[in-house]
């Protein structure tokens, strides 16, 4: 048994015949080939798999496809456009905020529902507020720093350096 | 600040560049195991063991083979009938593939699904009944020790008890005499727990046999893709898979640790389903699968003692180490070290006799261990020097800064030997430990500490001064398998003086494609930016044992150097030539030869380099290529001073890092950013097992803790703001005196975090805490002595 579904993904609208079991992060994998979205567990755990659904930040292993019918999604895939990368990007790229690269997409999605939501976040308000997500290999420091730097583009405000402070 | 030698243009060692690689990752188009789709692939899910020790009487398959799409079931006895049911561990134990009849741990693999779909596999997984005879499993590595245990490997012939192997180094008699005639000493029982890697992404392979052409692609997540292979035709090389019909490629991977060392039973099924079937197969594990079955990391109980005079001077260290490495040794250390390089423990102090010993039995636990960012065994022998100089530093009532201090080997007697055999290269501990000091106001902090206590407040200063090893190895004591563990580059470089990079390693997430294409460029003179770097494809790179144990930038950032030097010779060759000149009249600039008192006369590295395809000099090869395979002389001892400040609230225990200043020493530094993003993330994962994480199993076998849902890796939130410094004391013995970083942080954190919480509970009367320390255990001891009031 299957189900028709039509969803937008960064945009573009898809419609997809899923099996009413089958997990959205599932759908956008593989369905609709977007592999920029992670899997990192089967509990909830790990965030590797945040995209939005109408803007909010959302586990997409924790949600049916059939969930999103109807639902705008953005995924990394989506961040960049026409006129370039998207301050997050930018902001992880020049903070050296990744290192494997496996938590990136889910945490910068995370980081942008909550830069909107709160542009000027305390460094205590960012590590709660990325709880959700896990990294293994940065340590974290420099994902904080990451989402400042971001805070201050987006507000246009003047940027932090992006040197490390390795004295 | 760091002097670099070339432009920022150019960008040699010591630029903080931004990394080539993240470019694919921050857009989402990484290239990971999981990504990788091939027409007609099947998929693999395993069904695995509920107990932790069991007969198997029987597989009933049939329900599973009814479900549409499910293609296959595979049993042990199945892989018997080609000899595939068993393969061996890199240790030279044996390890089950598939059982025939017998489970030695809960999650072990029973037998393997193969269907059209991840859904329809895990429906068939489901629709599998296997009946079990469940046995009494052997926890406890110390059961495993007595005699009247019952023999869990009988399958070897002959065994007749657990033990697996005895290990010791060091002059016994010395040690034992120092022992016996010093005026304190000091002795702790420790265990090391049992803890996971837990890399983000899990293990996962594509096998892809095809028949036409009898050949194998293996897509997995292999730290060590060149060694994979020769696995694989070890193993495989009956059945016709030989090792030129073997090309493993390692895509994208999502953090290693060590955990992507080992060959895992699912890597060599889905070879073996593959081979049978002709159809790609996908396995790719859940988290609780990787967390339960995996590669374990640590289990050392360890003895720890120390002897010494009463004004605090080291004489001796004696320790006596129980293994546990559940029913296999599948460990990844090189195969003439069972304990990896735990004979480092002597640490950072200069002391003439040490007599360390180990004992490894069986457990029906999952087999391992692998180092979890650790080089072989290293972060258990630094737990337990660390805090031994700590329970010293007690006992004889000095601080632990001052006892330190005083103990350090100085840095004018290096190349210093160890009572335990190693040439221990460079250091410059005073000046590590000074710096770390002076960052906090060490001083000061101890008279807050002692205000602090008048009020009933708990708060704690430690330090972990350690001393890692890494870079293996020298081919003379170094190898896994009998292959040699030296590493390899190979540079090409096109006519318009562009490059490309090969090395035998593999990253995780290190930065090799930015670090790798700066030590070219320091050497050559090209911009990094023109300097392509691949690694992880075995047909196209060549040979190297991996990257793991801190060893990439040692051994092939060595190579690359080394290979760029030849180069370099035959550029000074070309532009001798194209300037009409002796070789010995140029001089070398980052980018080009001029001619010694004429700077005007010039040659860029690119004009060389095209001459060398259009007018190199009569009777020279063309082109512009060089390989080196680098054997080191000497491993690389990188060091560091670590100083955690922690606040416990006196009634939750809830312990808090106030702060947590970490200067490392990994010798010349190639790239300022990566290397503190290498040590912010170590610390993590010091922090880690410190307060967090351990494997915990039942009496009966259960493991209680095997999903992140309840195996805590910390979040943001728990990981306090790292701060970090460096000292540079080059290696030098090495081409670049690089001595490797990523693993350091992980080893020295935590006894430095455990040292900071016994500081501020001492003086009730604690001596010890076993890691992870937890609030609950805290309170426990507290109520212990008595803190807590009816
Ligand atoms: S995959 Fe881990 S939370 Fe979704
Ligand atoms: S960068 Fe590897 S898990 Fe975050």
């Amino acid at each position: 048994m299957t189900k028709t579904i039509t969803l937008k993904v960064n945009g573009t609208e898809h419609t997809v015949e899923v099996e009413p079991r089958t997990l959205l992060v599932h759908l956008i994998r593989e369905n609709i080939s977007m592999t920029g979205t992670h899997i990192g567990c089967d509990t909830s755990s790990c965030g590797a798999c945040t995209i939005l659904i109408n803007g909010k930040s959302a586990k997409s292993c924790t949600i049916l496809a059939v969930q999103a019918d109807g639902k705008e999604i953005a995924t990394v895939e989506g961040l960049a456009t026409a006129e370039g990368l998207h301050p997050i990007q930018e902001g992880f790229h020049l903070n050296h905020a990744l290192h494997c690269g496996f938590c990136t997409p889910g945490m910068m999605m995370r980081a942008v529902e909550m830069l909107e939501k709160n542009p000027n976040p305390t460094e205590e308000e960012i590590r709660w507020g990325i709880s959700g997500n896990l990294c293994r290999c940065t340590g974290y420091n420099n994902i904080v720093k990451a989402i400042q730097w971001t805070s201050a583009k987006m507000q246009g405000k003047e940027l932090p350096s992006t040197e490390p402070e390795f004295v | 600040m760091i002097k670099c030698k070339t432009s920022k243009e150019i960008g040699g060692m010591g630029h903080s560049k931004k990394r080539k690689e993240d470019a694919r990752f921050i857009q989402g188009k990484g290239n990971y195991v999981d990504d990788v789709k091939l027409p007609g692939m099947l998929y693999m899910d395993i069904v695995r063991s509920p107990y932790a020790y069991a007969k198997i009487k029987n597989i009933d398959a049939s329900k599973a083979l009814e479900i549409e799409g499910v293609v296959a079931v595979v049993t042990g006895k199945d892989l018997e009938k080609y000899g595939l049911h068993w393969m061996p561990t890199l240790m030279s134990d044996t390890q089950m593939v598939l059982p025939t009849d017998t489970v030695m741990y809960q999650a072990q693999e029973v037998c393997a699904v193969i269907a059209t779909s991840r859904y329809l596999a895990r429906d068939g997984k489901e629709a599998v009944r296997v009946d079990y005879e469940p046995m009494k499993p052997l926890m406890d590595p110390f059961d495993s020790m007595d005699p009247d245990s019952p023999v869990l490997r009988s399958d070897k012939e002959g065994k007749t008890d657990n033990h697996i192997w005895h290990w010791e180094v060091g002059d016994k008699d010395k040690t034992d005499s120092i022992f016996r005639n010093a005026d304190v000493t000091v002795k702790q029982q420790m265990h090391i727990p049992r803890i996971h890697v837990a890399s983000i992404e899990t293990c996962g392979c594509v096998a892809s046999y095809n028949k036409v052409e009898n050949h194998l692609t293996m897509y997995m997540t292999t730290q060590a893709p060149h060694a994979i292979r020769t696995v694989i035709a070890l193993v495989a090389g009956h059945v016709g898979l030989t090792e030129e019909k073997i090309r493993v490629i390692s895509p994208d991977i999502g953090g290693g640790f060590g955990g992507k060392v080992p060959v895992y039973p699912g890597y060599v099924i889905a070879i073996a389903v593959s081979f049978l079937t002709g159809a790609p197969i996908k396995w790719i594990e859940d988290r609780s699968e990787n967390l339960q079955a995996d590669s374990f990391a640590r289990d050392y109980h360890i003895t720890a003692e120390m002897a010494g005079t009463k004004e605090g001077k080291i004489l001796a260290t004696r320790f006596k180490v129980l293994a546990d490495h559940g029913y296999t040794d599948a460990s990844a250390n090189p195969s003439k070290f069972p304990t990896g390089l735990f004979s480092i423990g002597t640490g950072s102090y200069d002391y003439g006799a040490s007599h360390m010993e180990a004992d490894a039995v069986y457990t029906n636990k999952p087999p391992g261990g692998v180092a979890y960012r650790c080089s072989f065994r290293v972060t258990e022998a630094v737990h337990a020097i660390e805090r031994m100089t700590d329970v010293f530093a007690n006992k004889v009532g000095k601080d632990p800064a001052q006892l330190r201090m005083e103990n350090f080997i100085k840095k004018e007697d290096f190349p210093w030997a160890s009572p335990t055999g190693w040439l221990y290269d460079s250091g410059d501990y005073h000046a590590g430990l000074k710096m770390a000091m002076d960052a906090l106001n060490y001083d000061q902090l101890r008279i807050e500490q002692a205000e602090l206590r008048k009020e009933g407040k708990l708060m704690g200063i430690g330090i972990s001064t350690f001393t890692e090893v890494v870079g293996a190895g020298p081919s003379k004591d170094f190898d896994i398998l009998g292959i040699k563990m030296f590493d390899s580059a190979e540079i090409r470089v096109h006519p318009t003086g562009k490059a490309i990079a090969r090395f035998g390693t593999k990253s995780q997430g290190q930065g090799h494609e930015t670090t790798y294409a700066q030590i070219i460029a320091e050497e050559l003179g090209i911009p990094m930016e023109n300097i392509q770097i691949e690694e992880g494809d075995t047909d196209t790179a060549p040979y190297g044992l991996g990257t793991y144990a801190s060893r990439s930038t040692p051994t092939a950032g060595a190579a690359a150097a080394m290979a760029a030097r030849k180069l370099r010779d035959k550029a000074k060759k070309i532009a001798a030539y194209l300037m009409e000149v002796s070789e010995a009249d140029l001089e070398w600039e980052p980018g080009k030869f001029y001619v010694k008192g004429a700077p005007e006369k010039v040659k860029t590295i690119q004009e060389i380099i095209f001459a060398a395809y259009t007018n190199h000099p009569p009777g020279m090869e063309g082109g512009f290529e060089a390989t080196h395979y680098y054997d080191p002389p000497n491993l690389t001892f990188p060091s560091g001073a670590y100083i955690c400040v922690v606040d416990i609230d006196p009634e939750t225990c809830h312990i808090k890092i106030r702060r947590f200043v970490a200067i490392d020493d990994c010798g010349n530094i190639i790239n300022p950013m990566i290397v503190q993003g290498q040590v912010h993330g170590g610390l993590t994962q010091g922090l880690a097992p410190a307060m967090y994480e351990e494997l915990i199993y039942d009496k009966a076998g259960n493991i209680l803790n095997g999903t992140l849902m309840d195996y805590l890796v910390p979040t943001a939130v728990e990981s306090p703001h790292w701060e970090t410094g460096h000292t540079v004391t080059p290696a030098p013995h090495h081409p670049i005196g690089a001595k490797g970083v990523g693993e350091s942080p992980t080893v020295g954190a935590p006894p430095a975090i455990v040292n900071a919480i016994v500081d501020a509970v001492k003086h009730l009367g604690i001596e010890h805490l076993e890691i992870p320390v937890t609030p609950f255990k805290l309170y426990k001891e507290l109520k212990k002595v008595g803190y807590f009031e009816e």
